[in-house]
C-alpha cells in the first residue's frame, strides 16, 4: 500500500481534524489530544456525511449530522445512530509532514 | 408535483430516492471552522441549571396541584405543570436525542429517557425517525416527522393542540411495540439490531401506565393520571404551537433549510420551554450546536438567513394564510426574501429534482 503525503503537522490544530482527498477517496486526518496523528475514512458510516465538519473531543470524533461518534484511533462506532465502524489507516510523521498509508 | 403521498412506502418516497433528492447536499452558511468549534463545544452547566429548574418546578407545581385537589384552586398549578410535562419534555427529548444538551453522555441519556416517556415517544424508535428528519427534512414520503401535511386537515391540526391525535396513535402503537416490537413502517428506519430495544422500552412505558391506571382505580380518582399521562394532553398546546412554526407553510423537497425552516424570536418563558429551538433554521443547518449556543450562532449567520419572525403571533400571521392556501394549491409555499447580504437561494438546489418542485410559487 502506498504512503501518501497528506499535510503538514501544523495544518491541523490540536484536538481537531481536517479533510484530505486523494485518488477519488476522502479521508479524515486527526491531531489527537495525545499529540499523535491518526487517519480514518472521511465520511460517516451512517450516511454520506463528511466528518471534517464534526467536533473532536478527547479521542472521539462526532459526526456533524446526527452525532454518531467514533473513536478515531480504532474507528470503533461509539454512539448511535452510527453502528458500523470507521476504517482507519496507518499514519507516520516525517519531517513535520503527516503521511497516511492508503 | 400536485398531490403528495406521505406514506413511507409510497410513490413520492420512491421518487425522492430515485431522483437523487435524498443524496443531494444541503446548503450551509459559511462559518469559520474555529468559530464553529467554539459553538459546538459542550458543557454541562446550562443544561444542569435548566434541568434542576424544570424538574424542581414540576415537583412544586404537582405538589400544589395535589394539595389543592379536587378544588378548582388546583387548576392553575395543573395548567403550568402540564406545559412542563407535555411541552417542555418535547424539547428535552429533542435536544438530548441529538446528544448535545449536556457534555456528559449519561446525563443526556437520563433526560432523554424521562422526556421520551413524558412526551409518549418510544426512545428507541424516535431517535431514528429524528435522524431521518434531519437528513431529509420535509422530503415528502421520507421524513416521518412532517407536522403539517398538504393539504392540511385543519380539524386535526386544531384537535392536536390537546395532543389527542398523538395519544390516540400512541396507545395502540405502544401496545403493538410491547407485544411484537416495531411496526412495519418503523422497521424502515430503525435498524434491526435495535428492534428488541424498541420492544423493551414499550414494555417499561406500558407497565408504568398500567400501574398508574391501577392506582387511579384503587383510589377512585383520576389524580394519579393528572400527574402521569394526562398532562401529555392538557399541556401539549405549547409544543404544538411552537412545533407548527418550525416548517409550516414553507417549502418541501428542497435542500436549503432557509427555504423549509423558520426562526422566530420568542419570549423567555417560551424559549425555556422550547429550549431555544425557535432558532430553527440555525438548528437544522448545524444540528451539533447545543441549544444554549444557538442565539450566538444566530447572530453570526443571520445576515445569510431570511429575517426571523419577531414573535409567535407574527409567525402564525405569516404561516396560517400559507397553510390555508395550500388547501387549494398544494404546491404553494412561502418563499421568504433573503437580505442583500445573503447568498441567494440556489435554484439548482430547489429544482434539483426535475418535476418535484414547481417554479417558485412565492408571492
Ligand atoms: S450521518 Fe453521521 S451519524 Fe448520521
Amino acid at each position: 500500500m502506498p504512503w501518501i503525503d497528506a499535510c503538514a503537522t501544523d495544518d491541523i490544530d490540536a484536538e481537531d481534524l481536517i479533510r484530505f482527498d486523494h485518488g477519488g477517496a476522502t479521508y479524515a486526518i486527526y491531531h489527537g489530544v495525545d499529540g499523535k496523528f491518526y487517519a480514518t475514512a472521511g465520511k460517516c458510516t451512517h450516511e454520506d456525511v463528511h466528518l471534517c465538519d464534526g467536533l473532536v473531543m478527547d479521542f472521539m470524533v462526532e459526526c456533524p449530522k446526527h452525532n454518531g461518534q467514533f473513536d478515531y484511533r480504532t474507528g470503533e462506532a461509539k454512539r448511535l445512530p452510527a453502528c458500523v465502524n470507521l476504517r482507519t489507516f496507518p499514519v507516520k510523521v516525517e519531517a513535520d509532514r503527516v503521511w497516511i498509508e492508503v | 408535483m400536485g398531490n403528495r403521498d406521505y406514506d413511507l412506502f409510497g410513490p413520492d418516497a420512491k421518487r425522492a430516492v430515485e431522483s437523487g433528492l435524498t443524496a443531494a447536499e444541503w446548503y450551509h452558511s459559511d462559518v469559520p471552522r474555529k468559530v464553529m468549534k467554539e459553538l459546538m463545544a459542550r458543557s454541562d452547566g446550562p443544561a444542569m441549571r435548566d434541568t434542576v429548574i424544570l424538574y424542581g418546578a414540576m415537583i412544586v407545581l404537582a405538589g400544589l396541584g395535589i394539595a389543592l385537589w379536587p378544588t378548582w384552586w388546583s387548576a392553575p398549578f395543573w395548567l403550568a405543570y402540564g406545559v412542563l410535562y407535555g411541552s417542555a419534555s418535547d424539547s428535552r427529548w429533542h435536544e438530548c436525542s441529538h446528544g448535545t444538551a449536556f457534555r456528559t453522555p449519561w446525563m443526556n441519556d437520563a433526560v432523554y429517557q424521562i422526556a421520551s416517556f413524558m412526551i409518549m415517544r418510544n426512545s428507541a424508535t424516535w431517535r431514528w425517525s429524528h435522524a431521518r428528519h434531519h437528513s431529509e427534512t420535509y422530503f415528502v414520503g421520507r421524513d416521518p416527522e412532517i407536522a403539517i401535511m398538504r393539504p392540511t386537515e385543519m380539524a386535526k391540526l386544531i384537535v392536536n393542540f390537546f395532543g389527542i391525535l398523538d395519544v390516540l396513535k400512541f396507545i395502540p402503537n405502544l401496545v403493538q411495540n410491547a407485544l411484537t416490537g416495531p411496526s412495519a413502517a418503523e422497521r424502515t428506519f430503525v435498524p434491526q439490531a435495535e428492534w428488541p430495544k424498541v420492544q423493551r422500552v414499550a414494555q417499561v412505558h406500558l407497565a408504568i401506565y398500567l400501574a398508574t391506571g391501577a392506582l387511579a382505580l384503587a383510589m377512585g380518582s383520576i389524580l394519579p393520571l393528572m400527574v402521569i399521562g394526562l398532562p401529555r394532553l392538557y399541556g401539549a398546546w405549547h409544543h404544538v404551537m411552537t412545533g407548527l412554526l418550525q416548517h409550516g407553510g414553507l417549502a418541501d423537497n428542497v435542500v436549503d433549510h432557509r427555504l423549509n425552516s423558520r426562526t422566530v424570536y420568542m419570549n423567555p418563558i417560551s424559549r425555556f420551554i422550547y429550549w431555544n429551538m425557535n432558532y430553527h433554521v440555525e438548528h437544522h443547518m448545524f444540528p451539533m450546536v447545543p441549544y444554549h449556543a444557538l442565539p450566538r450562532l444566530h447572530e453570526i449567520i443571520k445576515h445569510d438567513l431570511p429575517a426571523p419572525n419577531r414573535s409567535i403571533a407574527e409567525g402564525f400571521a405569516e404561516m396560517w394564510p400559507a397553510i390555508k392556501r395550500q388547501l387549494a394549491h398544494q404546491d404553494y409555499f412561502l418563499k421568504r426574501d433573503l437580505p442583500a447580504t445573503a447568498k441567494p437561494y440556489r435554484e439548482d438546489f430547489q429544482l434539483y429534482v426535475p418535476g418535484m418542485m414547481p417554479a417558485p410559487a412565492a408571492e
